[in-house]
């Protein structure tokens, strides 16, 4: 089944957020935005502005008629800011007039007097001020000082990622209309419309039955619209309460940039034990994440980091402290994989020097280290205590490697490398394991409503929100499955908080797991209504009932012989029957994770439901003179359990693998000295384009050796987040290649992997060569002075 | 004097016509349309860099045909549209029919959140006309979501495919036979559009004037008489100012259609290659005739941007990362431009005076760029964080000319990105006279070159990295080039 609006996408019909009929009065919002990364506003002039041709209001602080916060976890976020600026370019003053050249013009009338204060930028500096969000968090096991001391070999490290931008190509819009009975409409591209109501909500004093939220759909999202899309909706909102006309905003792409928070960026620092197999002993980590000037998400990206650092390693003792550093940025948020691929990046860093340490192949050091299940002593539970449910790594690993014919290409890849000086190749596999279930246990709930009408047409209702995903399409696929009819006669409507409510985040990768068992669940709802009825019309057993071929029969095994038609009736007259017979023909459904739990305290748990593993080889080439690079080939391996929409399966993984490309390649955020964000536009940040993707792209489904031992939707996992981290591959892949330029021991690269971080790395590496006394194989600089190499001393 | 202004002109939109009157000369086409409620066409930057805004241009190429060009919607400005024809995305299904291009993006799941999909669509459609079907067709447009894996499969359905003549492909053979300059008539049938019905965002105030001249006497005559008019060309540099609100100028005269900037004289010794031919034709015509300016063409922007880009612009404009400067200046350019005060030959050493300050008086009009064919060594290198698509971090054009002895009898080493104009390093071209280019020469003028410029820090780079390409890249030129 094909994406339910592909006909609308390539025709331009598809309706977006900021494409609604406009309305009579319609105005739009624009900034007055500060140009100090922390300041005191000491004086806002609004008089000039208002008086200006076509303002109709020009919102402060004080506007605010509730609560002048849209702070997701802490209260620490005011909509408008009443005393400081905290990042360079915050809004502290909105103009709404009748159109955005107007708003934009009046918006540079709005005179402030800054007081500049001195701005906390970066992780050093929000270290050296001991400024963070919270207390540092911990996930423990075992005795890491003493195995550490007790293990034979030891390294320290450390390690960074950058920001990444989601860059969605739909920048945030929303949409206000308060009609004359004072119900506040809001159409939003939001991820989280019941968490959009709330704030609308709570920022006019409103209880949450005055506002519904809408979702049409997203033009994209990508974790970017989980809560950053809620000030823009509460802006909108307080606009169109002020004025009593519409109000609508489109961010320009600079404006979506400089205002939405990004993916952390993170600094990982760690010193790690092992055995001269390179089999991981014991390991410390410590993880500090930019969180930017508010909390937001960060605790949760956090925690997600820190129970993603293991990746697919086993390690008998560990220890994880996280911190999220408080600076002067825009506040860092959710974004595909939700701080996991900051700590399997971190996670695979260490692997890879343990390997290179030892002068070991990593894809064997990596192999080594898996978790397995019953070994003893156990080898399978992860170090926040959770078993690695339906384990499949091992089986995986052998797949990829075949598919790849990883072992001959590693010899044509050396034996290039020997015949050439000048461009170097490199060759990698890394596997993922990544947990499905969002950590916050309560969000692991969802709702739906199924209408069936008298004509047999279907609408349904779920709390998901369609961003590009398929979501709407599987969900299509759910209900035409349970309810055995022709998905034509499924139309998904708008998500709305009037339908469902109290919904989560589509997020998570688990937007169909969880939508998907509550459609199930109300579908089963109708199908128990509606089987009495059948069993009257085919005059069966209601057990011998069956629903399929878009209606209902009676089941051919109840004594009838082979090749003799089951009596059937279609659903129309299924349905019209139902409702003759006076039988509810809508129903809700609602369902929970089952068998999760999480202290986040004492960071243990069993957190995810289940795991999604994958694996990737990629091959890269490297020129030695300049840095740049080419990935010349990729295969995936992915396991997406029994695939509700192949399709689209392969549509997320694709899809993901490239944007994980991007963030650990060619994607970088700068912000200026002064905290000015200084790649605000795709001229200057680049995501990747149609020719980085290699023309040798393979992907294969993984097909699980043993049924599953969880009961998702229908057998199949979460696709969302999984394949981004597919991409670090490619980053190892590159990092083998500048390894190849020197003459063994660890190499170290920044990340993204621009050509200026690989061309670094290089001559590094031939630094190395050429003051290449007898040495030890690698000694890296020690950020950590009590990380020294501790083999001369065993 | 002969011009039309905007005012009372019109344009053919999706085959009908569109009067002018009334739209803000500065706003762009993708505005217009979004404000029109023509949503298909959709903003992703506003910049010239996603495609989203992807329309199809009608345009009659030198040898009379007439092709659909994929263009940026968000950088055309309403005053470059008089007389011209343009097809959006709603223009391409028939009656519940989807168009080739649309029907293979559906098959293949070309989309996912379909935000960037009318512009995949626009610019599939374009290259279907033109039989193009490989990566650089949609280089220009940016997808987020499908990783363009079965984009790229969706391009390779369609070029499996037989294309019949369609109702498109007879809209090109009419506009190839319509004589010259025509303005747009009405598709028999079509009724033509009263004035759009204003919305309530809309305004009309008009816009300063775009003039168009169709000669370039006409030109000098406006500029004459209106001083503070710029001129303006492909606007892939003015359109981006004016996308971001900047006013930039209070006229402007369009020279996008003078005949004489069109000119494409390839002869033994040199072309002549006219200001105002889109790159994308220079990409086409001027195949294999400068190694240097095939490697650096597929570097330069995307295609949506070489259909409307050109040489005068970019010599225009000035920018220390013009990527076609150091091109110039490896080969010893001459620099044809004329005004109301006569025509002269700018050499194109001395041309860039200061950070986009040049040689060229206000009045002046870049006609033509008289480029030497070289014998020897050339080649083109760019650098950028991505590969497509980017500006350079440091471009570099060499042409050597060697002795029958290996000695370098000529050097022309040029550079852009390490300064704030587009330089030679010529203190290494001086060292290199003479010499042959064994290891430690070559060592030595890398030496020479990490010390010739002193570039800065930026978003893009650091000055060290600057540093360290221009070295390297002359390292790479020399291995690759010369042996
Ligand atoms: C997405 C994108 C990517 C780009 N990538 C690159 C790139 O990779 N490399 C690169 O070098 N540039 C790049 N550019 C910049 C731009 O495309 C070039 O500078 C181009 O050559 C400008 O030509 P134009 O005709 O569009 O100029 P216009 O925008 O029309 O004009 C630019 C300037 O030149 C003046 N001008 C134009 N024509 C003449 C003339 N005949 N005589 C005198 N003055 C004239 C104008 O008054 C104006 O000041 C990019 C632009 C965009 C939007
Ligand atoms: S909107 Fe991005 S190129 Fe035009
Ligand atoms: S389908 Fe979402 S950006 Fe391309």
């Amino acid at each position: 089944m094909k994406h339910e609006s592909a006909e609308n996408h390539v025709t331009g019909r598809a309706v977006y957020t900021d494409e609604l009929r406009v309305p009579v009065g319609l105005l739009r919002l624009y900034p007055v935005q500060a140009p100090h990364a922390h300041a005191r506003i000491l004086a806002l002039d609004i008089a000039t502005a208002a008086a200006m041709e076509g303002v109709h209001a020009v919102l402060t602080a004080a506007d605010v008629p509730g609560v002048n916060d849209t702070g997701p976890i802490l209260h620490d976020e005011p909509l408008i800011p009443t005393d400081q600026v905290r990042y360079h370019g915050q809004a502290v003053a909105w103009v709404a007039a009748e159109d955005g050249t107007m708003a934009r013009a009046a918006a540079q009338r709005v005179q402030v007097v800054y007081q500049a204060l001195p701005a906390i930028l970066g992780i050093e500096a929000a270290e050296a001020a001991a400024s963070f969000h919270l207390p540092p968090a911990k996930v423990e096991r075992g005795d890491v000082a003493g195995a550490l001391a007790a293990a034979p070999h030891r390294i320290s490290g450390e390690v960074r990622c950058g920001a990444q931008d989601h860059f969605y190509l739909e920048t945030h819009a929303s949409w206000v209309e308060i009609d004359g009975d004072g119900l506040v409409h809001v159409t939003a591209s939001t991820q989280h419309p019941s968490e959009t109501q709330a704030m609308v909500a709570h920022v006019l004093g409103l209880p949450s039955h005055r506002v519904v939220c809408r979702c049409l759909r997203m033009g994209g999202g990508f974790g970017g619209k989980e809560t950053q899309a809620n000030a823009f909706a509460a802006l909108c909102a307080l606009a169109a309460q002020r004025t009593g006309r519409p109000v609508a905003i489109q961010l320009p792409r600079s404006l979506d940039m400089q205002l939405t928070g990004k993916r952390h960026p993170f600094r990982g620092r760690f010193e790690v034990g092992f055995d001269a197999d390179g089999l991981l002993l014991a390991m410390d980590v410590d993880l500090v994440a930019d969180g930017g000037w508010s909390c937001d998400l960060s605790p949760p990206v956090l925690m997600r980091a820190m129970v993603h650092v293991d990746n697919a390693y086993y390690c008998p003792h560990v220890r994880v402290t996280g911190r999220i550093a408080k600076t002067h940025s825009t506040s860092h948020t959710a974004f595909r994989g939700f701080g996991g691929p900051q700590g399997m990046l971190v996670g695979e860093e260490i692997i890879d020097r343990v390997a290179r340490h030892l002068g070991l192949p990593p894809e064997l050091v990596r192999a080594r280290n898996f978790y397995r299940p019953g070994r003893t002593p156990d080898r399978n539970h992860t170090h926040y205590g959770q078993p690695v449910v339906d384990n499949h790594l091992d089986a995986l690993w052998a797949q990829a490697h075949a598919d790849a014919e990883y072992a001959c290409r590693r010899i044509e890849v050396d034996a290039f490398n020997a015949a050439h000086a000048s461009r170097k190749r490199g060759l990698a596999i890394t596997p993922v394991k990544f947990g499905i279930s969002f950590n916050k246990t309560e969000y692991n709930q969802a709702g739906a409503l199924v209408l069936v009408y008298r004509d047999g047409s279907i609408q349904l209702n779920h709390g998901g929100t369609e961003m590009g995903q398929g979501l709407h399409t599987k969900m299509i696929g759910v209900a035409a499955r349970t309810l055995g009819v022709d998905p034509a006669r499924i139309r998904v409507m708008a998500t709305s908080t009037d339908k469902v409510p109290n919904t989560s985040a589509t997020a998570a990768s688990s937007g169909s797991d969880l939508n998907g068992q509550a459609v199930r669940a109300a579908c089963l709802t109708l199908i128990a209504r509606l089987t009495p009825v059948a069993a009257g019309l085919l005059g069966c057993a209601q057990e011998d009932v069956r629903f399929r071929d878009d209606g209902a029969c009676a089941s051919a095994t109840t004594g009838r012989t082979r090749g003799e038609a089951a009596p059937a009736v279609g659903f129309a007259e299924l349905v019209q029957a139902a409702y003759d017979a006076r039988i509810s023909l809508s129903a809700t459904g609602y369902y929970r994770t089952p068998a999760i739990h999480w202290d986040a305290a004492a960071g243990r748990g069993h957190p995810f439901y289940y795991f999604a593993y994958g694996a990737a080889v990629a091959e890269v080439e490297v020129c030695v003179h300049t840095g740049v690079h080419r990935l010349l080939r990729v295969d995936l391996l992915h396991d997406v359990g029994d695939s509700l929409n192949e399709n689209i399966d392969r549509g997320q993984i694709e899809g993901g693998f490239v944007q994980g490309l991007g963030w650990l390649t060619c994607e970088e955020v700068v912000w200026g000295a002064d905290g000015r964000l200084l790649t605000d536009a795709p001229s200057t940040y680049k995501i990747p384009t149609v020719a980085d993707v290699p023309r040798d792209f393979r992907l294969r489904l993984f097909q699980r050796p043993a049924a599953a031992s969880t009961d998702v939707v229908f057998g199949s996992k979460g696709v969302g987040e999984p394949p981004l981290m597919l991409a670090l591959a490619v980053r190892e892949a590159l990092r083998d290649a500048v390894a190849a330029c020197g003459s063994g021991g660890i190499v170290e690269l920044a990340s993204p992997a621009t050509p200026e971080a690989v061309l670094r790395a290089i001559r590094a590496q031939r630094a190395r060569l050429a003051s290449a006394a007898p040495q030890p194989p690698a000694a890296p600089p020690s950020p950590r002075e009590r990380g020294e190499d501790t083999e001369a001393l065993t | 004097m002969i011009f039309t202004r905007m005012s009372e002109s019109s344009f053919r939109l999706n085959r009908r016509v569109v009067p002018l009157t009334g739209s803000d000369s500065r706003e762009s086409l993708l505005r217009w349309l979004r404000r029109e409620r023509l949503t298909g066409t959709k903003e992703g930057c506003g910049d010239g860099d996603c495609g989203a805004c992807t329309v199809a241009l009608v345009e009659r190429d030198s040898d009379g045909r007439a092709h659909f060009r994929a263009v940026n919607a968000c950088l055309l400005p309403m005053g470059m549209l008089a007389g011209r024809e343009v097809l959006t995305v709603e223009a391409l299904a028939e009656e519940g029919t989807l168009h080739p291009v649309q029907q293979a993006l559906v098959d293949c799941a070309g989309s996912q959140c379909g935000y960037c999909t009318p512009g995949f669509a626009m610019s599939l459609f374009a290259g279907w006309y033109a039989g193009e079907f490989d990566d650089h067709v949609i280089e220009g447009n940016l997808c987020r979501c499908t990783g363009y894996a079965p984009i790229r499969r969706a391009a390779a359905q369609l070029a499996a495919m037989p294309r019949a003549s369609d109702r498109f492909s007879a809209l090109l053979d009419a506009a190839s036979t319509a004589p010259a300059g025509e303005p747009p008539h009405d598709t028999p049938g079509c009724m033509a559009l009263s004035p759009p019905p204003r919305t309530a965002e809309s305004r009309g105030e008009g816009g300063p004037p775009f003039h168009r001249p169709s000669t370039l006497a006409e030109a000098f005559a406006l500029k004459t008489t209106h001083p503070q008019a710029i001129w303006f060309c492909g606007g892939t540099d003015l359109g981006v100012a004016l996308s971001r609100g900047q006013s930039v100028a209070s006229a402007f005269i369009a020279v996008d259609r003078l005949t004489e900037l069109h000119t494409l004289d390839v002869r033994a010794d040199a072309v002549r290659i006219g200001a105002g031919v889109p790159l994308s034709r220079l990409e086409r015509e001027l195949a294999g005739v400068f190694p240097a300016l095939d490697r650096m063409l597929p570097w330069f922007a995307a295609r949506q941007v070489k259909n409307r880009a050109t040489l005068g612009g970019n010599l225009g404009s000035a920018s220390p990362i013009g990527d076609l400067l150091p091109w110039l200046l490896a080969h010893g350019a001459i620099i044809e431009v004329a005004g109301p005060r006569g025509a002269r030959e700018l050499p194109v050493d001395g041309y860039f005076q200061a950070y986009r300050k040049t040689a060229r008086a206000d009045d002046e009009l870049i006609v033509a760029v008289r480029v030497p064919r070289l014998a020897g060594p050339q080649a083109a290198y760019k650098v950028a964080k991505r590969q497509t698509d980017d500006i350079s971090i440091v471009a570099a054009v060499y042409a050597l000319i060697l002795g029958d002895d290996g000695r370098v009898e000529r050097a022309r080493l040029a550079y852009g990105g390490v300064a704030a104009i587009p330089l030679r390093a010529r203190r290494t071209e001086d060292f290199l006279l003479g010499r042959a280019l064994d290891a430690t020469t070559v060592a030595q003028a890398c030496a020479l070159l990490r010390a010739e410029f002193t570039p800065l820090d930026d978003h893009r780079a650091s000055a060290d990295y600057r540093r360290e390409l221009c070295a390297a890249l002359f390292a790479k030129f020399v291995e690759e080039g010369v042996t």
